[in-house]
């Protein structure tokens, strides 16, 4: 188990590294950022000090062991866009992300685990319909367009809802579903199959031939076990709830870190996009290592690579 | 009883059914509507030039945000509406398809080519071999793709060829994957023990011997693909980075539309509906040639 995890660590350790050696290296291949920081009225030795002063006149691979060592440190160097502290720029914008991201779990989970559980105890219902149908949609609507499509009727037509930005509770309403919904359909999907193989189990009988109340069966002991597979994969889907951030953000207009990585990539602010990007790949790698950790606890088989 | 009696007799006792019935019965065990929605979307995308009614790049400037042709103010002459350029939304629709199959089509070709020649390597050979592919494998499907994907656009610039090159790296993980898995099962049967007491190379048992065996997966998991690759596509179209515009590409339309949700709903509307149906329609064939063919598939999924 020790031996699982540390080659587990060792590769996360590695995908940050690639991730963010090729944004580096793309970022620089995008420009000098002396272009963006700098105006028409720079001297040739101002232009030259600044190279120097950001490395510039170094070999890259230089230039990226210096960012490493820098990063590590929490120093992102100098936004070029907003000329502040790129760190700050990020952390200011990680309360947004984080609150709509957990609006967005919160949406999946009290939507498709019960939904989850109904489908399969009532199957072949109009019900179980309904939810593989919830489902089908999660996983076919873009995204963008699904947000669109909810400020076109609940904001424009309707006028119940806040079409975009940030602020009353009601604005968090239109993002986490769009954020949501796919991550319910998987929850559904998960619970539903889950939720199959332990009503078809032994023990679910033995209740039902003992006659305990089909209600008391269901959540008490059927739900009960059946909840481990969505559980770990809770953290998967939390992975992928922070990329699609990048979606949501832009189409809500909501100051987060997908939107910013969005705009700083526009705006050719190297340091902050290296600064997101790494921030975004260092948690989805994260959190995959913690499902990846958390299954082999729960199910020995796996250690084996 | 004779045996025209006996079938008669069995005949009578088997439920009547009516065209109703029969009717309900084969469109629940065929993929009917999916498939009807796929042939329109390739016979758009093949004679796309015949069946535009309008040009798909200019537009009549005099009749912009005009509404579909249902709706007060709108005009025979334009089915879903115009944009705000006043080109014909049905027309870019239809052009539109072109590019999203055509896209699908290419990097599914290229993945499954490549992620399945990975795959049969590394499940044959094992050892190093396999622990190096693998890994490159994970890679591939741990990085979050849309930053990166984002990111190499940007830098790059916008052009086809790099998207498809991008969307290529996304989706031959996949296919690796699993046939790595389903060789590892194939080469401990005796035929191919056979093959290689008989003096068979490498390279003609996985070409003669396990790659016939692994076409099922590789069709399946390919299926299964093309509706996350349709959706991928629309979202970097529609953050500014897919298919260079003017070429009508369904998520760059959703995304010009947004500006006129107020008054012109229905530019954003249907270029959306047309994603959403594709992909749905995919993803039902896909669920269902799974079920048919290859059912261990399903933990995949479900």
């Amino acid at each position: 188990m020790r031996n699982f995890a540390i080659r587990r660590f060792i590769y996360m350790a590695v995908v940050v590294f690639a991730t963010t050696a090729l944004v580096f290296v793309l970022s620089r291949v995008n420009g000098d950022p002396r272009n963006v920081l700098l105006d028409e009225y720079t001297t040739p030795e101002q232009w030259e000090a600044w190279g120097k002063k950001l490395g510039l006149d170094r070999p890259l691979i230089v230039q990226y062991g210096i960012w490493v060592g820098n990063a590590a440190r929490g120093d992102f160097g100098q936004s070029l866009s907003q000329r502040t502290n790129s760190l700050d720029v990020i952390l200011q914008r990680i309360p947004a992300t984080v609150q709509l991201t957990m609006g967005a779990f919160v949406f999946a989970f009290i939507v498709g685990l019960p939904l989850g559980v109904l489908s399969a105890v009532q199957r072949g219902s109009a019900l179980d319909y309904t939810g593989r149908l919830f489902a089908l949609f999660g996983q076919a609507l873009p995204p963008f367009w699904l947000g669109i499509m909810l400020i076109l009727i609940f904001a424009v037509e309707l006028e119940w809802l806040p079409p975009y930005g940030r602020g009353s509770i009601q604005h968090y309403v239109l993002p986490s579903v769009t954020l949501g919904w796919l991550a319910a359909s998987g929850f559904l999907r998960l619970m539903r199959s889950s939720m199959l193989e332990v009503l078809d189990s032994e023990f679910v009988k033995f209740a039902r031939a003992k006659g305990v109340e089909s209600r008391w069966i269901i959540w008490k002991h059927a739900f009960r076990n059946a909840m481990l597979a969505p559980l770990t994969y809770a953290g998967l889907l939390l992975a992928g709830l922070i990329t699609g951030t990048v979606v949501t953000e832009t189409v809500f207009a909501w100051p987060g870190l997908g939107r910013l990585a969005v705009q700083s990539v526009y705006a050719n602010d190297f340091p902050v996009m290296t600064g997101v990007v790494m921030l975004f790949t260092v948690v989805y790698v994260g959190m995959n290592f913690i499902v990846d950790i958390a299954y082999a606890l729960f199910d020995p088989r796996i250690r084996y690579y | 009883m004779s045996t025209s009696e006996h079938t008669a007799y069995v005949r009578d006792l088997a439920p009547r059914q009516d065209a109703a019935a029969k009717f309900w019965r084969f469109i629940r065990r065929w993929p009917v509507i999916p498939a009807a929605i796929l042939a329109v979307l390739v016979i758009c995308a093949i004679f796309a030039p015949w069946l535009a009614p309008h040009n798909h790049l200019w537009g009549d400037l005099r009749a912009p945000n005009m509404p579909p042709a249902w709706l007060e103010g709108g005009s025979g002459k334009y089915l879903l509406g115009t944009d705000n350029l006043g080109r014909d939304l049905l027309s870019r629709i239809i052009y539109g398809a072109r590019i999203s199959l055509q896209v699908a089509a290419i990097v599914l070709l290229f993945g499954a080519i490549g992620g399945t020649a990975i795959g049969l390597v590394s499940g044959y050979l094992g050892g190093q071999v396999d622990e190096v592919l693998m890994r490159f494998v994970d890679l591939s499907l741990a990085i979050p793709f849309i930053l990166v994907a984002l990111t190499v656009l940007i830098v790059l610039g916008q052009s086809l060829t790099v998207i498809i090159v991008l969307l290529i790296m996304f989706s031959w993980g996949g296919f690796a994957r699993q046939v790595r898995a389903e060789t590892l099962s194939l080469r401990t049967l005796d035929y191919i023990s056979l093959a290689k007491v008989a003096g068979a190379g490498t390279a003609l048992i996985l070409y003669k011997h396990i790659l016939p065996g692994v076409v099922n997966t590789v069709i399946v998991v390919a299926t299964l693909q093309v509706g996350s690759l349709i959706l991928t596509e629309s979202i970097l179209s529609f953050l500014g980075v897919g298919v260079p515009p003017p070429t009508p590409a369904w998520g760059l339309m959703v995304s010009d539309g947004r500006d006129y949700l107020d008054t012109a709903w229905w530019i954003a509307l249907f270029p959306g509906m047309a994603i959403f149906l594709t992909v749905l329609a995919f993803n039902f064939i896909g669920d269902w040639l799974r079920d048919r063919f290859d059912p261990r598939l399903r933990q995949l999924s479900d």
